[in-house]
């Protein structure tokens, strides 16, 4: 009995020097945050799947190499259940536990921000791939992101519109009881009269959440002498904007934003949404290159075309490899090293990824392309062009 | 000019959903001297079960089944939802409102409150958040009359609601049932006493409000094809500002002020800024009942209810 016990005791110190042993070796360790169970499980699917198919490219190069050196990646997935709390709780485990080089996720605003909190307070660079919003990186030096913010699309939308179409006089009509679409309304407008003077949207009509008629605002839209209708609204609203504007004769351009890229969009709006406009993140239809490479990577081993989160995911890890990359070095100090990466992150310039060129020259959020995408004439949503502020 | 007529145009739409509504809050009002708060809720429901039905209907359609054109398939679809719709509304009578005819009116007011909240979670807890699309069963045609634009729909949404309410006046002034609702209006005391079935009256009162209210939710789902579980909410009050602003009871005055309601809200966007829209409406409407507290067509609380 007693020497079994000291039999099992020393094999247990055997197998932690072992292991000890191993975990000095150095590897690098990404921490992936992401709602793998609870409201939005298909977001954590598609970050999941999306960091898998990174990793297979990093084993198949033997690693990633940094300076002279090449260095083998682990990744540590955790759960947060889309709670704020275990978002939190998974990021402190990460980061004091696990000894990750870099977190990526989570993805919604709700879990990224108090997550970004933690991961700034220890000093450990973050991206999360996904979260629109401003506090999320504000303040915090070590959060990156890897999407554009929301401000940043009604001046995408206006420019587009001034290019494209060589119009003076736009429109809007937004729901001016929710932040969303009032917020953008106002960034459009500011960005459009910049462009044209004082006084080109002729017409700023409003609504409120669950008003179904907007006949008098779309009356006053179509006499106002506007070229183009710009509405930030979510799909049901969509849908009703648009087949009221064209029963009321309104033959111009629609454009949105990407509130609009929602498979239910089409469903509830049938024909008349066809040939409208919207800018988004990414366009699965269409995609050239190294976006539709990686959709059909993805399609093939998962069975349908990725989304939005799932593109943004593989960019931010694509992101991350190239901040570690340009450290120039892993010194062994997790502590210098997660500087160093926050640092070159910071310095990133026209990186080319899936979603676009992103550029963060210093600051925190990218600057990056949005994309404008055209639902074609069978209701799919195509990529129409990339257009940068 | 054109904009004066396209919002005319606008507004007898807008106008013809608050009206039919109006409707079954007036009726039932003034027969039970009560207003039944679930029935912006069987508005909503009407409309479902009207999508219901028309995707039956054109499931066998299309399976060769039953062959009929759509225009065929949106007048059983209509006539449907309203035969099926009654018995909701006869049901939440049933259940919410004749356990409580003789306890105070605070009570049954409290009870149609009630069964709203459980027709509209029951709706969500049986179809999902997710918006459910109305199928367009005709293809929308616009016309354009010298700038102002006029779809089929419009045109028909507004006939059909003329057409019921008219049908609705000619039932009650014409029939022994309608003669039997006017006399309870009248006197809801004697006329049990004259062997006039009181139960059965009551329960077609709501069962006729219940079923216009569902070709409301239909016209409604034509017009804007997107239904949500909580739409008739805000519809059920509109459409009670209507009722009282009709004066309690009176089916001319819901008529006309259902439409008078639509009017306004049109208009006051018209001229105001949009944001301002309910809040310029509804002040119009306060400062007519400041003036005319019984509504248009109502009377004292003392006085008889006319029907």
């Amino acid at each position: 009995m007693r020497k079994g016990m000291l039999f099992g005791v020393c094999i247990l110190v055997g197998v932690m020097a072992f292991s000890t042993g191993w975990a000095k070796e150095p590897t690098i360790k990404i921490g992936i945050n992401a709602p793998i169970t609870g409201d939005i499980p298909k977001v954590g699917e598609g970050t999941k799947f999306a960091a898998q198919l990174w990793l297979e490219d990093v084993k198949a190069a033997g690693g990633i190499a940094v300076g002279k050196k090449k260095y083998p990646v682990e990744l540590v997935i955790e759960d947060n259940e889309s709670k704020a709390e275990s978002a939190v709780k998974v990021t402190t485990k990460m980061i004091t536990e696990d000894d990750i080089l870099v977190m990526v996720g989570p993805q919604a605003s709700k879990q990224a921000v108090p997550a970004a909190g933690i991961a700034n307070n220890y000093k450990t660079p973050m991206i999360t791939p996904w979260s629109t919003n401003p506090d999320s990186t504000k303040d915090k030096p070590y959060v990156f992101r890897a999407c554009f913010l929301d401000p940043f699309q009604g001046p995408v939308v206006a420019n587009f519109i001034s290019n494209e179409f060589k119009f003076k006089k736009a429109a809007v009509l937004y729901d001016v009881a929710s932040d969303y679409p009032k917020g953008l309304a106002e960034f459009f407008k500011k960005a459009w009269e910049d462009t044209h003077g004082k006084g080109s949207v002729v017409a700023y009509e409003s609504f409120t959440t669950k008003d179904t008629d907007f006949s008098s605002q779309l009356t006053k839209i179509i006499n106002s002498g506007a070229q183009v209708l710009f509405t930030p609204q979510y799909y049901n609203e969509v849908a009703l904007i648009v087949q009221q504007a064209h029963q009321l004769g309104w033959k111009k351009p629609i454009v949105g934003s990407d509130s609009w890229g929602s498979a239910e969009t089409v469903k509830l709006c049938g024909k008349d949404c066809y040939g409208a406009f919207f800018s988004t993140h990414y366009a699965a239809a269409g995609a050239t290159g190294d976006t539709k490479k990686f959709i059909d990577r993805y399609k093939a081993k998962h069975g349908y075309v990725p989304d939005d989160v799932a593109a943004l995911t593989w960019d931010a890890m694509m992101l991350v490899q190239k901040a570690i990359q340009g450290t120039g070095g892993l010194t062994g100090d997790l502590k210098k090293d997660r500087d160093n990466v926050r640092t070159a992150l910071s310095q990133v310039k026209k990186f080319k990824g899936i979603t676009g060129e992103m550029t963060f020259a210093g600051k925190n959020d990218p600057s990056k392309c949005a994309v404008i995408v055209k639902i074609s004439d069978t209701g799919e949503f195509t990529f129409y062009k990339s257009v940068c502020p | 000019m054109a904009i004066f007529l396209q919002n005319l145009v606008n507004s007898l739409q807008w106008g013809s959903f608050y009206a039919l509504i109006a409707l079954g809050y007036s009726m039932v009002y003034s027969i039970l001297m009560l207003f039944n708060f679930a029935h912006g809720d069987i508005f909503m429901v009407g409309g479902y079960i009207g999508v219901g039905v028309s995707f039956g209907l054109l499931a066998l359609s299309s399976s060769g089944i039953l062959a009929i054109p759509n225009w065929l398939i949106l007048v059983l679809t209509i006539l449907f939802s309203m035969f099926l719709t009654s018995f909701v509304g006869m049901i939440v009578e049933r259940v919410g409102y004749r356990p409580l005819r003789n306890a105070p009116r605070a009570s049954a007011a409290i009870t149609g409150l009630m069964i709203g909240i459980i027709l509209e979670t029951g709706n969500l807890i049986l179809l999902g958040a997710r918006r459910v699309s109305f199928p367009s069963l005709i293809e929308t045609a616009t016309y354009d009359l010298g700038g102002v634009f006029v779809t089929n729909k419009k045109i028909m949404i507004v006939a059909v609601s003329l057409l019921l309410t008219l049908a609705l006046h000619q039932f009650i002034r014409r029939t022994k049932w309608g003669m039997a609702m006017r006399a309870m209006a009248f006197d809801f005391v004697a006329v049990p006493l004259m062997g006039v079935p009181v139960n059965k009256v009551i329960a077609l009162t709501f069962g006729i409000g219940s079923a216009l209210a569902a070709a409301a939710g239909i016209l409604f789902g034509i017009a804007y094809p997107v239904l949500d579980p909580y739409m008739g909410v805000l519809f059920g009050w509109k459409a009670f500002v209507a009722a009282i602003l009709g004066g309690r009871g009176s089916i001319l005055g819901a008529t006309l002020a259902g439409f008078l309601l639509g009017f306004t809200e049109i208009f006051v966007a018209m001229i105001f800024p949009s944001t301002l829209r309910d809040l310029i409406a509804y002040s119009i409407i306060l400062l007519i009942l400041t003036f005319r507290p019984h509504g248009f067509f109502g009377e004292p609380y003392s006085a008889r209810l006319r029907l």
